[in-house]
């Protein structure tokens, strides 16, 4: 049986990729899906942690998911209308060129 | 180590990788498209079906759906002829890297990280409807509040502005 040790595992080099992806890409949509990706790792470990908790009839871990899970949607959804806003106004998605709060 | 665990976990990194590497954003989406899956899978594994179709559903029916649409409506269908990496790339790798190492460092010196998986540990959805229903029902009534609100918002961020 694999360890605890190996989803955290896992769950870290996740994380690190996307936050590679999110400081590194110059397209915002690939940096929201960094982020995306970022949040995934976290609800990883929750259900990692609650697999092999002592009590897992208490669904701690499971509850954090799904609300996370929902905050995540509804992050997404406001992230790309905001996306599509600025590509709107600026012509463009590239954020090196987005350096300016007033148009 | 199990196999399944393996193949699962290179899969999921490999797909994550890609996704964050590719020049084409259109091949970036569908390669998270296959990460997301991975994860889900994983959560199967970990004897959590009912977030396991639930990260189906959300991520890889709607969020990717999303992304695709924001791509497409934004023209980042056609590879840029510019490098996709910022300027400073150096320095987010060399972040990236040192969050990773540190908190591996973390899980391999921690004695919590070498326990075996308890017996038994399963959520019916039944328990977990009961759970959402008594004890979890405020987080519950404040995630619907928040979704209703974030579908209000994307839609009027979205909105093209009227010519005044």
């Amino acid at each position: 049986m694999t360890t605890l040790a190996g989803y955290l595992l896992l769950s870290a080099m996740l994380f690190a990729v996307g936050l590679a992806g999110a400081l590194t890409r110059r397209n915002a949509v690939l940096i929201l899906i960094g982020i995306e990706l970022m949040l995934n790792a976290a609800n990883l470990n929750f259900i990692a942690f609650w697999r092999f908790s002592e009590h897992p009839e208490a669904l701690t871990g499971i509850m954090f998911v799904i609300f996370s899970i929902g905050v995540a949607a509804a992050e997404a959804a406001v992230g790309l209308a905001l996306i599509i806003a600025i590509y709107r106004h600026y012509k463009t998605t590239n954020v090196d060129e987005m350096n300016s709060l007033k148009g | 180590m199990t196999l399944p665990f393996v193949i699962i976990a290179v899969l999921t990194i490999v797909a994550a990788v890609a996704a964050m590497s590719l020049r084409n954003l259109v091949h970036c989406a569908l390669a998270v498209v296959v990460a997301l899956a991975g994860l889900a899978m994983l959560y199967l594994q970990l004897n959590a079906q009912f977030v396991g179709f639930a990260q189906i559903l959300v991520y890889v029916g709607a969020v990717a759906i999303l992304v695709v649409f924001a791509i497409l409506l934004t023209r980042g269908g056609e590879a840029p002829e510019k490098s996709v990496f910022s300027a400073s790339w150096l320095t987010g790798l060399a972040v990236a890297v040192a969050v990773f190492g540190v908190l591996a460092w973390t899980i391999v010196k921690s004695a919590a990280s070498q326990r075996e998986p308890t017996q038994e540990a399963g959520a019916t959805v039944k328990q977990i409807g009961d759970a959402l229903m008594t004890r979890f029902v405020l987080p519950l009534e404040v995630i619907g509040l928040l979704l209703t609100a974030a579908l209000i918002g994307a839609v009027i961020i979205a909105m093209k502005e009227e010519k005044k």
